[in-house]
């Protein structure tokens, strides 16, 4: 950015060193002094004593969306329509002939807490992170919203929210959705091997049947796999629940590791066990089946348990300290265009949070219109829950038994 | 002590030359003091900070909380051993794969150049491809669906319910594997040099070809030995990919899954520094015992 070379630099540690160097009778020491405090806030930095509330550096960002015509996206793989062939992503490059910005796509999330790990010690101190766009999980976009870690969304440059679904518009981690907007979102359920398995799943008990011992994987995502033991233990995941209901669905999740009937417990690996065969039956994500089936001949079969299954979204944030966050707000509006939505739902294959998405899918394949794992009906909607946010201490405590019940 | 019997000039130039030396260890000196003694004593600092009342998630403040280590290691010692153990026996397997690997392409190949350069790239060769795709390409052959699974069921020898990857078995096998190269490359290169008219020398002594062995080559090769077993315990007692892709939740779990589960996933940054440094401090206990008890003076 050689046109934007006088203006201090956005980074607050830096902006300190050069303010100081640029005071009329700057001495060596000040200077000195500076590049002390850079060091040492730095080496605290990566100490990385992470979130705290009470936000220490709040930068003063400019935005540079006008001159800079440029926009970084950090998203999670097979997330975006992608054409294979001409190796580019269609909806993007369209975006960048409406509005003139080039977007910088990236495939730099393969789950939520490591990226977190990643990123938190740039949040905290202020510093931007080289994304404007970053796409996260509920729990961890409410994480960074009750941090601090993100920008206030203007929504006059979003026109195109409104389209987003009635059901999303208010979210218990971001009230009134000022910080967030739901990219994807998706059931956790129960899958199995058609061939292998022809009796078939209909609750998460079914997945202790004998039959099934050491082929059964579940998701190492918390909130999925407890959130539906603990459904079919008739807990309420979106109420008020307590330890002792979570403790009661651990010991259920403890059990079945020990005495082998769960082989693993796994992120998205979990896919190549269900191609390979080693699994036959599983917690899994909708999205993924609609994708494997498409890919493999239609093996394996999905269902939200009788007793009910998760439903979690993906949302798109501005990072504190990203310059371009109107940019930002531009492909927003962009994607919550129906006809673009339902260009990106035709590929990614998890449901649409797009109202009129439907009808625009209509033109461009009618046969996933009546998919209800991207359109989905009420009655499926009815049984998906959210599960509830959790406080910080609760996020400690709950994490930890969780990461003991499976063995890491 | 000898008396000094050196010129006063004599001694400058020696003085001049050991500066000199220090001058161009110097930059080597300063990467490792950025790059490895400062990371150890943050990690040290980190591993006694405190999580204040009412914190907010990954939130610590320096402190002095000692108890931070008394609580990971009652927690996950058996995790701790069974890193030890399970790279223990891979490395003992990597030994007795390796050796004779190195021995043939070192020794018996000695003559045969193009077939020796042939197997040393083959030998080498896995390290071209990602690690990762390696031990992700044992699970796919070892599937419960996949050829080996099912012959072994066939012949009984598994049982029908039973299988391969998901095991104790498979990790090690896995870590035995991955770590095969640390362990050939050190004795290929050490018998390399070995002078092969020893062994004739041996012959003519009336020395059958396993006492040669066994007075001749092994000691002569020891030193390889020992860099190859260090270089092969020390990265698998640190492993976790092996264990993450090719164990279970159950008995296979391994210290560094561990650290990686309580930094990431339950961010319990103090404790996972606290898990880092006992893994550093006993590997280097154990391999100061070690070396104190087998080390050659080559490597002293």
């Amino acid at each position: 950015m050689s046109h934007s070379q006088r203006r201090l630099p956005q980074d607050p540690q830096i902006r300190a060193l050069v303010q100081a160097m640029g005071q009329r009778s700057f001495s060596r020491r000040s200077v000195l002094g500076a590049a002390g405090a850079l060091s040492l806030s730095g080496l605290l930095a990566a100490c990385g004593t992470g979130g705290s509330k009470s936000e220490a550096s709040k930068p003063a960002v400019n935005d540079i969306s006008a001159e800079d015509q440029s926009l970084n996206w950090a998203n999670w793989t097979l997330y975006l329509d992608y054409d294979d062939k001409k190796k580019t992503y269609p909806t993007l490059d369209a975006f960048t002939k409406k509005t003139g910005i080039k977007v910088n796509y990236a495939e730099d999330i393969d789950g939520n807490d490591s990226y977190y790990g990643k990123v938190q010690g740039q949040l905290k101190s202020g510093q931007d992170i080289g994304q404007d766009i970053v796409t996260l999980t509920d729990w961890m976009a409410g994480r960074l919203i009750r941090q601090g870690y993100t920008q206030e969304l203007n929504r006059d440059n979003i026109p195109n929210a409104a389209n987003l679904l009635p059901s999303l518009q208010n979210v218990d981690f971001d009230p009134g959705r000022k910080h967030s907007l739901t990219w994807q979102t998706g059931y956790a359920g129960i899958a199995w091997n058609k061939k292998a398995f022809p009796k078939g799943l209909k609750s998460v008990e079914d997945l202790w049947d004998p039959a099934l011992k050491g082929r059964v994987t579940v998701l190492d995502e918390m909130r999925d796999t407890m959130g539906l033991l603990m459904l079919q233990n008739g807990v309420d995941v979106a109420g008020q629940w307590g330890e002792s209901e979570f403790s009661a669905a651990t010991e259920v999740l403890r059990k079945n590791i020990d005495n082998g009937q769960i082989r693993q417990v796994k992120g998205n690996s979990y896919k190549q066990d269900f191609i390979s065969g080693d699994a036959i039956a599983g917690i899994v994500w909708s999205g993924d089946m609609v994708q494997m089936n498409f890919e493999n001949d239609d093996q394996w079969e999905f269902v939200i348990p009788e007793a009910g299954g998760t439903l979690w979204s993906d949302n798109l944030l501005v990072p504190v300290a990203s310059p371009r966050k109107t940019n930002a707000e531009k492909l927003m509006d962009f994607y919550y265009d129906p006809a673009v939505a339902a260009q990106v739902a035709a590929y990614v294959n998890y449901i649409c949070p797009v109202t009129g998405a439907k009808e625009e899918m209509e033109k461009i394949d009618p046969e996933l219109t009546e998919n209800p794992l991207i359109f989905p009906t009420d009655a499926d909607l009815a049984k998906a829950h959210v599960f509830r946010s959790l406080d910080a201490d609760e996020e400690a405590t709950l994490a930890s038994a969780f990461q003991d019940a499976i063995g890491a | 002590m000898s008396l000094d019997l050196r010129s006063k000039a004599e001694l400058r130039a020696e003085k001049r030359k050991n500066r000199t030396g220090v001058y161009l260890v110097s930059p080597g000196l300063l990467v490792l003091a950025l790059f490895f003694a400062l990371p150890v004593v943050i990690l040290l600092a980190m591993s006694l900070y405190v999580k204040p009342p009412g914190a907010e998630v990954g939130e610590f403040v320096p402190g002095f909380e000692i108890s931070n280590y008394g609580t990971v290691l009652t927690a996950y010692w058996p995790e701790l051993l069974r890193s030890f153990f399970f790279a223990l026996i891979a490395t003992v397997l990597a030994l007795l794969i390796g050796f004779p690997m190195a021995y043939l392409v070192a020794v018996r190949l000695r003559e045969k150049t193009l077939l020796q350069g042939i197997l040393l790239v083959l030998l080498i060769a896995p390290f071209f491809s990602s690690f990762i795709l390696r031990t992700q390409a044992w699970k796919q052959i070892l599937a419960d669906e996949g050829f080996v699974a099912q012959a072994l069921k066939f012949i009984a020898i598994l049982p029908a319910d039973g299988h391969l990857t998901a095991t104790p078995i498979a990790v090690v096998a896995g870590l035995t594997y991955n770590f095969l190269p640390f362990m050939v490359l050190p004795i290929y290169a050490n018998l390399g040099r070995l002078d092969t008219r020893l062994l004739e020398a041996s012959g003519d002594l009336y020395a059958s070809p396993i006492v040669a062995f066994t007075k001749v080559t092994l000691p002569m090769s020891a030193p390889g030995v020992f860099a190859g077993t260090l270089l092969t315990f020390i990265p698998a007692a640190g492993d976790y990919v092996n264990s993450a892709l090719l164990g279970n939740n159950r008995d296979t779990t391994m210290i560094g899954q561990v650290i990686d589960s309580r930094f990431f996933k339950i961010i319990d940054y103090p404790g996972a520094a606290a898990l880092s440094f006992v893994l550093m401090i006993s590997i280097l206990i154990l391999v100061t015992i070690y070396i104190r008890r087998f080390g050659t003076e080559e490597l002293m």
